[in-house]
């Protein structure tokens, strides 16, 4: 029997334009839809098969933002059994404000001992830091991240885990649990749930809340200005038709010797 | 001592990594701007032979523990955490790869220090340090001011790394650190990649396919082109997770890096974990329907047209034109 | 770029509540349910299924496991990713059982809800499909900028919701590939030459569903219907046309089910009945030899075999020939059902890609041009012919395109 906890955060679509705010340092809220990280799916996902492997139970944790709860009764449906959303924190930018959130909140709420926290690896708005080591070293527990596999040995209150490293190799690793691991990607992609299953899980389910206690800590990292991408002084351009386009690319390769 | 520019070097397996020597070429502009000295930080067991290239360093701290052989985050921090606490340096700058992902983050957080991600370039400005970072994907650059001493992640690509190599062993200041003999995470060896397939890494033409290629069977029209051309195919992770080419042929962060001569890359967006897999290649050359792909940001030439248009009437040229030595 | 109003973005908890759990003993309640029970067993569903030998359980053996109570068995094997909704079983089935249309969905819902896990590309269909109304992931705000490369002016209902005759739904395959932009084209410059007063949805178009609902995602089908139908109440306008033949379907046949009330024809025999009207501009002589291939819904679902072949023989210089299969036997193009997302799945199975096998076919009568007119029928044959290397010998064309190419300029 486990006890897992997996820690997920909503981020920024970027499938969509995002715009700069008029302040030209944070985004224009007005541009953004929010979705799940995709690190924290894979989460999930491994917490998931964990369960499935050792029995237990997985608890889904959310900072209250709009569409979380989208994102959590799809977690319920997938097969967590709890998920809790925290409030009281305003999100921006700064995971490190957010993580040091989440760790207070855990601790003060009493979900917190677990046997094994699962999160992201990483998400495309950690300026400031990343969740899963920050609330490990504050719950002071050990942290293994870009983990793509998990076994662990219950009885012995370990894991080994296994960590992706460039060019195919993997290391593995053996950390004494409760730890907090991040996860890179889950042995198995996630998992598919119909919507008719979510849509049964918010009729049968609930959502808890917690609020964070006191204050929180505002980041030390002054964001001075925000800019979007150009594309410019980058690759200088193509025209044409696709084969005259080709006939352009077959000339820069012959030009290297190449071909 | 205190003050300093200090820069975490990566050193993986017995090798310095190349992404140290880019940050050291960072680190000697930030030294040079802001008058500190710069202190290359190298951890491990048994190191000497990894001292001669850091020279461009005006020093290097050693310190050697049986369990900093390899890079276990949770006590690499631990080390660090000791380190900056007795020294004081003004910024650590550490190479943000797969091996040291979390560093930055555990040791700030030890030492209550801001911490700076995504790291794509460090300048002083009116005698503050200010950093660009890539956020969302690498569509939009934060420009930022972290109060110091602060820990900054840097991208892989910020120099180049002839700038940061110098062939002189600097000078070494060994520090012995107290670390637990048993720690909580435990390294118990490395695996590597099945063999019998094609070592993209070795090759020297690669022809990389993204979503935008839309559809498995695409994958082999570019088969034929690499074949044509004497390379290899090789793809971005969403083509890997599809099951449309094996992880042995993923470029990107957690896939291979590779620098080959030629990096064709056909409807790959140029989200920065795969750019950082090839981002050195020699000519890169990216098509994409989409004008604004950061892909193009990084490629020398680029064609916004679609990538399976192109595909068939380059693959009839290089039949036909070819020579083959 | 403002962000659509709460209301307008799609997610699982704008639906209304789910109020009905599919079971068989509902569907046994209804006539067309109680159909199954009088089946012959006679396997010509197996047998006209274009996979009918690739599955474990095909329809036949389904029904057999239903009506003797093997719940369990029928529901828990996943043959029916198999089923790529042509209907060529429901065509043929001597009892009339509409078992593409309805028995199959039903059963597939139940398939779909039990399977331990669903391949990569179709849950990131589905995924897509849900958050953005269009299975690619594109971005919902990128539908409508095709409309800047039409060479005549089309009226986006959102900048000017004037009523309007005609809601043209162009559907997400032609709106977001080049290839389906050119049949958009083709289609407006047609439309306006008819001097149709017509508008589209624009970025507020999402997927109609019909595939998502044969496949057996009801829940997902359901959140398309809800959201499409309030899009709808939006606007003023007569009747709809579309360029997808699954749209068309889902359109006519399910949307009327949850309050659609317009008339809704598709381009083809939209444009067929104008033929009197279109016939003179169709001017230029195009010297194709053309077959054409029946697209599923239009075809064998809906019998419109005869107006597109009245389209393309009016065209000076067209010579039709006709595929072996064809009319009710044609050959599905694989798309449907899910099909379109599900290649790899198929590719790791072993199985024959079905736009390899129709497009051999249409390369054995010696035509310059496969004509089509399903949107997933133009990417799947183009696809089909570059593999096999016919891509120089024969083009895709959907009829629509050809009608354009033959007015002159």
């Amino acid at each position: 029997m486990l006890n897992i906890m997996v820690l997920v955060k909503l981020v920024p679509d970027v499938v969509e334009e995002l715009e700069i705010a008029s302040d030209g340092r944070s985004l224009d809220p007005a541009s953004v839809r929010l979705i799940l990280n995709e690190r924290d799916e894979h989460a999930l996902e491994e917490a998931l098969l964990l369960k499935e492997r050792h029995g237990g139970t997985v608890t889904v944790v959310a900072l209250d933002v709009p569409e979380v709860d989208d994102v959590l009764f799809t977690a319920l449906a997938k097969g967590a059994d709890r998920a809790v959303k925290i409030s009281g924190v305003e999100a921006g930018l700064s995971t490190w404000a957010i993580a040091g959130a989440l760790a207070k909140a855990l601790t003060s709420s009493g979900l917190v001992p677990v046997d094994l926290i699962l999160t992201g690896v990483q998400a495309i708005d950690d300026l400031d830091g990343q969740t899963g080591p920050i609330v490990a070293r504050l719950l002071e527990l050990p942290y293994v991240g870009m983990v793509c596999r998990v076994e662990v040995d219950v009885e012995a209150h370990k894991a080994v885990v296994i960590r992706e490293y460039a060019g195919g190799v993997t290391g593995t690793f053996e950390v004494s649990l409760p730890a907090v691991l991040g996860i890179q990607s889950a042995e198995k992609p996630p998992r598919y749930v119909p919507v008719a299953k979510v849509r049964a899980a918010m009729k049968t389910q609930q959502l808890e809340s917690v609020p964070v206690p006191g204050q929180g800590e505002s980041s030390s990292v002054e964001i001075l200005q925000m800019a979007k991408l150009e594309v410019t002084g980058g690759a200088v351009m193509l025209e044409g038709s696709p084969e005259e386009i080709a006939e352009r690319i077959w000339d820069l390769l012959k030009e290297r010797g190449l071909v | 001592m205190a003050g300093e520019i200090w820069v975490l070097v990566e050193q993986w397996r017995g090798r310095v990594s190349d992404v140290t020597y880019e940050v050291l070429a960072l680190g000697r502009e930030v030294s040079a701007a802001t008058g500190a000295s710069l202190q290359a930080v190298l951890l491990g067991s048994d190191v000497k032979d990894l001292l001669p290239t850091l020279g461009a360093a005006d020093g290097v701290l050693v310190t050697e523990h049986p369990t900093l052989g390899e890079p276990v985050s949770e006590i690499w921090a631990l080390a660090l955490a000791q380190l900056v606490e007795r020294h004081q340096p003004l910024v650590l700058l550490i190479p943000q790869t797969n091996v040291t992902m979390e560093i930055g983050s555990l040791l700030a957080t030890r030492l209550r220090l801001p911490f700076v991600n995504f790291c794509r370039d460090i300048q002083v400005t009116d005698k503050r340090l200010v950093a660009r970072c890539l956020l969302y994907g690498g569509k939009v650059e934060a420009t930022v001011a972290p109060q110091t001493p602060a820990v900054l992640g840097v991208l892989p690509g910020v120099r180049p790394q002839e700038q940061g190599r110098a062939e002189r062993t600097p000078t070494v200041t060994a520090i012995s650190l107290d670390l637990p003999a048993e720690p909580p995470v435990r390294f118990k060896g490395y695996t590597e990649p099945p063999p019998g397939d094609v070592d993209i890494t070795r090759e020297n033409i690669l022809v990389a396919v993204g979503r935008g290629i839309q559809r498995p069977e695409n994958v082999a029209l570019a088969e034929e082109l690499a074949a044509a051309l004497g390379g290899a195919v090789c793809g971005s992770r969403p083509v890997i997770d599809q099951g449309w080419l094996p992880p042995s042929r993923q470029v990107g962060t957690s896939g291979m890096i590779v620098k080959p001569q030629l990096y064709l890359a056909l409807g790959i967006s140029g989200a920065p974990e795969h750019v950082q897999g090839m981002k050195d290649a020699a000519l890169i050359i990216a098509i994409n329907t989409d004008p604004r792909a950061p892909i193009f940001s990084v490629a020398h030439y680029g064609a916004v047209v679609d990538a399976l248009e192109v595909l068939p009437v380059l693959t009839e040229i290089a039949r036909s034109r070819r020579r083959v030595a | 770029m403002k962000l659509e109003e709460e209301a307008s973005v799609m997610t699982t908890a704008t639906v209304k509540p789910f109020e009905r759990e599919p079971t068989l003993e509902i569907l046994l309640e209804t006539p067309e349910g109680r159909r199954i029970l009088t089946c012959i067993q006679c396997g010509i569903c197996a047998g006209t299924c274009p996979y009918g030998e690739v599955m474990d359980y095909p329809p036949r053996r389904i029904i057999g496991l239903l009506r003797a109570g093997m719940l369990e068995e029928a529901l828990s094997n996943e043959s029916l990713l198999s089923c790529v909704g042509c209907y060529a079983c429901m065509a043929k089935c001597p009892r009339g059982i509409r078992l593409t249309e309805v028995l199959l969905p039903v059963v597939k819902e139940e398939v779909f809800l039990r399977l331990p896990e669903i391949p990569r590309e179709l849950k990131r269909a589905l995924d897509n499909t849900l958050r953005y109304g269009n299975p690619m992931g594109a971005p919902p705000s990128k539908r409508a900028e095709w409309v800047k490369t039409s060479e005549v002016p089309i009226r986006v209902l959102p900048q000017d919701p004037r009523p309007v005759d005609v809601l043209w739904i162009t559907e997400c395959y032609p709106s977001y590939t080049p290839r389906g932009q050119e049949v958009c084209r083709a289609t407006a410059k047609v439309f306006h030459l008819l001097g149709m007063d017509f508008a589209i949805l624009g970025n507020e178009e999402r997927c109609v569903g019909e595939c998502i609902r044969l496949l057996g995602e009801t829940g997902l089908f359901e959140s398309l219907t809800d959201h499409n139908m309030a899009t709808f109440r939006k606007y003023r306008f007569h009747r709809i046309v579309t360029s997808g033949a699954h749209a068309y379907d889902a359109l006519k046949h399910q949307y009327p089910a949850v309050g659609f009330h317009y008339e809704v024809e598709h381009t083809t025999p939209f444009l067929a009945r104008h033929l009197e009207q279109l016939k003179p501009m169709l001017t230029k002589k195009l010297n194709y030899t053309v077959t054409y291939h029946d697209s599923c819904c239009l075809g064998r679902h809906n019998g419109f075999y005869e107006e597109p072949r009245m389209l393309l023989r009016a065209i000076p210089g067209v010579r039709l020939v006709e595929m072996t299969h064809n009319r009710i036997n044609a050959l599905c193009c694989g798309g449907g059902g899910g099909g379109m997302w599900l290649d790899a799945y198929y590719k790791a199975k072993g199985y024959e890609r079905l736009s390899e096998r129709r497009v051999r076919e249409a390369v054995a009568t010696g035509a310059d041009v496969l004509a089509i007119s399903c949107p997933y029928e133009l990417s799947r044959f183009e696809d089909a012919l570059k593999v096999l290397g016919y891509d120089q010998k024969m083009m895709v064309r959907d009829v629509v395109e050809l009608l354009a190419e033959a007015i002159a300029a």
